[in-house]
């Protein structure tokens, strides 16, 4: 475990900068880990980040496709607002852990 | 007499089948299970059988053989389930009336989801390896294939096996160095997730495969549609690869019945509570195996152990007992790497794959997240336990239904 320095706060990431605890997320973390992936969050960002933060708290899994059918932006979009793999960086920014397989 | 019907005759409706007969009292209880299909089949045989390892009679049998005498056995598409009337209703019209209702319709494959994939190439040079006719077109396919690129390709997860599209690719460098034409294949490994391994021990410990078997991978891919008539598969990120024979894993969905019925969540799996298996909208309604929206491998062996829980816990449901939170996600898989060796790994909802020894902490016999013989021969050897073990609810020994945290170098998920 990993500790990252975010203003005045402490939090835990993994060795690939995921946190480990939900609780120690707030805006001020996603927008420092945004910024390391140069990416500046706007009001969009949040509505998907609420998003697929709800998606992760019912333990429903996340997909590209499944972010596609539930409306809440096009997939274009997605990868405009996160680009280089929208999944991996929103989840990351998100306070979750990214998609995974079983190995 | 109270009614427990069973939908679905698979893997994990065959196991409840079994495992209630015994425990349910003949005077009170009838038992009815309802499949559409005549024949059972042995999935983990899918893998095998387009390198000619298994045979297709090894892999089918008649669904009802593995059904108690006891049991009513209903060959019948389902047309509806009415929660609010405890009612099932066939598709020519017959209603059934339930008191306790176990839903294990599965997950299958939806290639129509992804424009290009179910087109005019679908069993020609794009195939499946998930179903049955998938695999046994494959097998035909290989038999005559004189080499080129082979792209193993993952849609979207979850999919029932996680694992088995990278056995997948292993097991087909194997088949075309035997063929002593593995130079002529080009062997890419394409998934929409950040690596062919995605937990931090397997990686570490596994990646050594795939520059071994020489095994390209192409990582953060979202297949938008297969463009058949250049044979590429391209993603939304306008990324394109290149193929002359695409094995595609399709995306994988519940039965569209949980959705005719207002039961299904957005992929068509059941809300199900992870602990307990019961449904989360209706107490009568549990659920198990490939149908739930479970967040554990969609997998024989969580079947096999959720079918251990869930009948301890129909038991209490109907002695008016609170319902015990029991399951953890166990699974535990063989994994092939091709060349006569395979893997095992053992995990549940919060301990990732680690290396340790199976099933006696510190002896083994089986060597966890590390390649063996004795691991293949496991593999291999579980086919005769499905058939005459596993589906009958035949505990298997020294096996616990959740995972044991002795012998392990533990790691929490996170």
């Amino acid at each position: 475990m990993l500790k990252k320095q975010i203003g005045n706060k402490q939090i835990d990431v993994n060795e690939e900068g995921y946190l480990i605890e939900f609780k120690q997320w707030d805006r001020e973390v996603s927008e420092c880990i945004a910024g390391e992936c140069n990416i500046v969050m706007t009001e969009r960002h949040w509505e998907v980040i609420e998003y697929i933060q709800d998606k992760h708290h019912k333990e429903e899994p996340l997909s590209i496709r499944g972010i596609k059918k539930s409306g809440v932006i096009n997939i274009k979009e997605f990868y405009a607002l996160f680009p280089g793999g929208p999944l991996k960086k929103a989840t990351m920014i998100a306070g979750i852990p990214k998609p995974k397989s079983c190995i | 007499m109270k009614q427990l019907v069973i939908l679905g005759a698979g893997t994990s409706g065959t196991m409840m089948a079994n495992h209630l007969n015994s425990k349910l009292s003949k005077n009170e209880w009838e038992i009815t299970i309802i499949d559409q299909f005549k024949t059972h089949y042995y999935q983990p045989g899918f893998l095998f059988l387009p390198f000619d390892i298994y045979t297709t009679k090894q892999v089918k049998k008649n669904g009802k053989k593995f059904i108690p005498k006891r049991v009513q056995y209903i060959q019948e598409k389902i047309e509806l389930i009415s929660p609010e009337e405890n009612t099932i209703t066939l598709e020519k019209g017959d209603v059934l009336d339930y008191d306790i209702l176990i839903v294990a319709t599965g997950t299958k494959t939806a290639p129509d989801e992804i424009e290009g994939m179910n087109g005019p190439e679908w069993y020609k040079n794009i195939f499946d390896f998930y179903t049955y006719e998938g695999a046994k077109a494959l097998r035909d396919k290989f038999r005559e294939w004189e080499g080129g690129k082979l792209v193993v390709h993952i849609t979207e997860m979850p999919i029932k096996c996680p694992v088995a599209p990278l056995e997948f690719a292993f097991l087909a460098d194997s088949y075309f160095k035997h063929k002593n034409m593995r130079d002529k294949v080009d062997l890419t490994f394409v998934t929409p997730l950040d690596g062919a391994f995605t937990k931090p021990r397997a990686t570490e410990t596994l990646g050594y495969l795939l520059d071994e078997k020489n095994i390209k991978v192409v990582t953060d891919f979202n297949i938008e549609r297969v463009d058949y008539e250049n044979n590429k598969i391209i993603d939304y990120a306008d990324t394109e690869v290149d193929y002359d024979l695409l094995v595609t894993v399709p995306p994988n969905l519940g039965d569209e019945l949980m959705e005719r019925s207002g039961l299904g969540d957005d992929m068509n799996y059941i809300p199900t509570n992870k602990a307990t298996l019961q449904s989360i909208a209706h107490k009568n309604i549990f659920a198990i195996g490939d149908a739930t929206n479970l967040p554990a491998s969609k997998a024989g062996s969580v079947a096999h152990f959720e079918a251990e829980i869930l009948t301890d816990n129909i038991l209490r449901y109907i002695q008016g007992e609170e319902l015990k939170e029991e399951f953890d996600g166990h699974a535990n898989c063989f994994v092939e790497t091709g060349n006569g060796k395979a893997l095992l790994i053992d995990f549940n909802y919060t301990q990732e794959p680690v290396e340790g020894t199976f099933p006696f902490p510190g002896v083994g016999p089986l060597r966890l997240l590390k390649e063996s013989r004795a691991n293949h021969m496991g593999k291999m050897a579980f086919r005769w336990i499905y058939w005459n073990m596993l589906l009958k609810g035949i505990h298997i020994p020294f096996v616990s239904a959740t995972m044991s945290e002795k012998g392990k170098k533990l790691e929490k998920v996170n």
